[in-house]
């Protein structure tokens, strides 16, 4: 039986991946091919800009709906021919057949962690252990000591792959050495990063690697429970992981006596409640046993005293789908990927301002560059790169003239920015630098828990002083201010919320000060974003008088006859873009410092 | 004070299921989304009955959920009706917009929920379409723009069939 995988990944289930698979059952059964083909949900596919996906062959079929389905059974199914018009198309215009070997966007892509993505039915055990599932743990249960498992881990290099890049075997090691009658593994899966999900793709399209990395670091450190903090914003995630739990448990990789040994673990999931912190460790830990999610100051570190006191490892999602791989391929094959330093791979939520938006899966070690120009596409419209923000609210800006730096732990600390999760926006000439920090900073503002001075009020004057930059009120005096006190909540918050949360600021004062300052001596945004530093004005010799501005107007600012030049009326204007975005004949543009007076005619 | 309807009913379930995760209190947060799916929110006497039942303190019940942004200890409609009053909604008549919802609800003010629980009528800001303007939000994601008063009775009409609907099949 012949194989037609569907994405069902959040993105194609919300573009229309359901009404594409019951077109695609009631054109297989019209056509009586029903009991010939297997159609598998899977997860993810990578590239979520072009969903719903459909892969039969090999042949990858984008963008789908319900008229393409039937035809592509029609033609490719019944006739045999490949029907062209729903292939997918390079960033250059050529259409390619097996996107995933020749599209730029997947064959530069090494994929570890999202081995199953786009392949597997998650919701089927049997898909799993088709792909070697369980038996990683089966060999770690059955052959290797507890010790030699933190042995091939740590060499292997894998660091923390949810910001901080802790080496994952350390970690493990001390935990193995506390001496307790109870020990806890923990799966950080509290995602909270704008702009992140590549945890949530590993969650909904391969969460059997998850819990089978969580059993053997269970196994490794002498852990019998284990929990999965998931936050509420992931229903689907949630219900993925029971099913699979509820699996594993029925056929024995969970619960007493796994594959017939003395090692007992068992995993409970545990939903969050919408609180961004809950992803520092200690926070989440307080959430897990039902308080409010406050972290406390370390040491003790959750592997000296965690859950109930008792030691515990937290790792995150992405770490966790590495372990698997690792104990089967060996730690040598690992290494062969990345650099000596951050070894593996690293999953990347690309969006932003680049033509192939989505998942992907590279080497650590590859440079920016390649990330956005070879896999991402380039910028779109022909408008220039300007940065990078990586790491969400924690990380920071990196500068178009420093793209060819290498993508691993240390280089994107010494750039001020950190590696983070794994959201990577990237930004063009169109945005402002003070814009973008204070975007980050409301959404820090907005989540600090309250609990220390520096984050919660630190934060919130940061917030204060980037919104007079931004509406032309802010001094020469606010600058210094902000530096200063961006220095003090980063030494002195203490959590990592608190401690990385001037990061955005830091970065775009030490790349872009020119912008504040521009904001600040001449009243200009340079990049015409900041709402209260531009006026948009008609161009009269562009303007054909077609008054599609002035009936989308939301305040009737602008006048003008039909087929004679509209004005915009700078006094009732809000600047919302909305006469801009409807203009046909890009008569409509906006100029730094805002006018005093109307434009003539 | 809002009545809650079938009480005796509704605590039995949430009995139930604290009974189910064996009266664990780190199940606090588990509780408290059962409890908000049966309540839809959390009024005083649920989260004395929780705090209760796992014999810690109110205070900590409490406590957790002003925490945490999903729970709410204020009654909301099923169906949520999200008006926009930012800058462009606004100049555009949004407040009249808002005014017919209430009217048409027989509710007097934002947050109100009507006396079946269906519907509540929220005041948001900007959502960013300012040139659909005004634009209001209707349930998991229903979006309507270019508002005006009198388009208002169709989509009060249109969504008191759909609250029909679902409390003829339970509750979803």
């Amino acid at each position: 039986m012949k194989e037609i995988r569907v994405c069902a990944g959040g993105a194609c289930v919300a573009s229309g991946e359901l009404a594409v698979k019951g077109a695609l059952v009631k054109a297989l059964k019209d056509k009586g091919l029903l009991n010939e083909y297997k159609i598998v949900e899977t997860g993810c596919m990578g590239m979520c800009s072009r969903g719903p996906f459909m892969v039969v062959d090999d042949v990858v079929y984008a963008q789908l709906n319900q008229r393409a389905v039937n035809e592509i059974v029609e033609k490719h199914l019944v006739g045999g021919q490949i029907v062209e018009k729903y292939l997918m198309k390079t960033p250059e215009g050529k259409t390619v057949e097996r996107a995933f070997k020749e599209h730029s966007f997947y064959k530069n892509q090494v994929k570890i962690v999202t081995r199953n993505l786009g392949i597997i039915n998650p919701k089927s055990i049997d898909d799993y252990l088709e792909k070697d599932g369980y038996k990683a743990l089966e060999k770690v249960l059955k052959e290797m000591r507890p010790e030699e498992v933190i042995e091939e881990i740590k060499k292997s290099g894998l660091r923390g792959r949810g910001g901080a890049g802790f080496p994952t075997g350390l970690k493990w090691e001390f935990a193995a050495k506390q001496k307790s009658d109870m020990k806890y593994m923990v799966c950080n899966a509290d995602e909270g990063d704008p702009g992140a999900f590549m945890d949530r793709a590993v969650l909904e399209g391969d969460p059997h690697a998850v819990l089978e990395g969580m059993a053997i670091a269970a196994y490794a450190i002498g852990a019998k429970k284990g929990f999965i903090y998931v936050r509420a914003e992931y229903p689907m995630a949630i219900e993925r992981l029971r099913v699979a739990i509820k699996q594993a448990k029925e056929r024995g990789f969970l619960g007493e006596k796994i594959f017939g040994t003395d090692f007992s673990f068992d995993i409970e999931i545990r939903i969050g409640a919408g609180a961004f912190v809950c992803g520092e460790e200690t926070a989440l830990m307080a959430s897990i046993m039902g308080e409010r999610g406050q972290p406390r100051v370390r040491p003790p570190y959750p592997v000296q005293k965690g859950l109930w006191g008792k030691p515990t490892v937290i790792n995150n999602v992405e770490t966790l789908a590495n372990i698997a791989w690792i104990i089967r391929n060996g730690w040598q094959e690992f290494r062969k990927y990345g650099t000596e330093k951050s070894p593996g791979t690293k999953v990347f939520a690309l969006a932003g301002k680049v033509k192939n938006t989505g998942l992907v899966e590279v080497p650590l070690g590859i440079t920016l560059r390649e990330l956005i120009f070879d896999i991402g596409g380039g910028v779109p419209n022909g408008k220039k790169l300007k940065a990078v923000q990586t790491g969400g609210p924690s990380g920071g800006v990196i500068p178009a003239s420093k793209i060819d730096t290498p993508i691993d732990y240390e280089s994107l600390t010494a750039l001020g920015t950190i590696m983070g999760s794994g959201g990577v926006i990237v930004l063009d000439e169109d945005d402002c630098m003070v814009d973008v920090a204070k975007f980050f900073l409301e959404f820090t503002v907005n989540e600090s828990c309250g609990k220390c001075t520096p984050c919660r009020e630190g934060t919130r004057t940061m917030y204060e002083i980037l919104d007079r930059i931004t509406k032309g009120e802010g001094t020469m005096e606010d600058i210094e201010t902000l530096e200063e006190l961006a220095t003090v909540v980063k030494e002195t918050s203490l959590c990592g919320l608190g401690q990385t949360a001037p990061n955005p600021v830091l970065t775009t004062l030490r790349y872009f000060k020119d912008e504040y300052i521009a904001h600040v001596k001449e009243k200009i945004c340079p990049a015409k974003k900041c709402r209260d530093l531009i006026s948009y004005v008609i161009d009269p010799d562009k303007c054909t008088g077609c008054t599609a501005c002035k009936i989308v107007c939301p305040t009737n600012a602008i006048e003008g006859e039909l087929n004679k030049v509209h004005i915009i009326h700078q006094d009732p204007c809000i600047r919302c873009g909305s006469c801009m975005d409807v203009c046909r004949f890009d008569a409509i543009y906006k100029v730094t410092p805002p006018l005093k007076v109307d434009a003539k005619v | 004070m809002v009545e809650i309807e079938n009480k005796e009913e509704k605590f039995r379930e949430l009995e139930k299921y604290i009974e189910e995760v064996n009266y664990d209190p780190s199940m606090l947060i588990n509780i408290l989304h059962k409890a908000q799916s049966i309540f839809l929110w959390l009024p005083q006497e649920v989260m004395e009955f929780i705090a209760e039942k796992l014999k810690i303190p109110k205070s900590r019940v409490r406590g957790v959920v002003t925490f945490y942004n999903f729970f709410s200890t204020k009654p909301v409609g099923r169906i949520q009706i999200k008006v926009c009053l930012g800058t462009a909604c606004y100049v555009k008549g949004g407040d009249k917009v808002m005014e017919r919802f209430l009217d048409e609800l027989g509710l007097k003010n934002p947050g109100d929920v009507t006396p079946d629980g269906m519907f509540s009528v929220h005041d948001v800001r900007c959502v960013g379409a300012c040139s659909m303007a005004p634009v209001v939000l209707i349930g998991e994601g229903d979006f309507y723009g270019r508002m005006s008063p009198d388009k208002v009775p169709r989509l009060v009409k249109k969504y008191k069939k759909m609250a029909e609907e679902i409390k003829a099949g339970g509750r979803s």
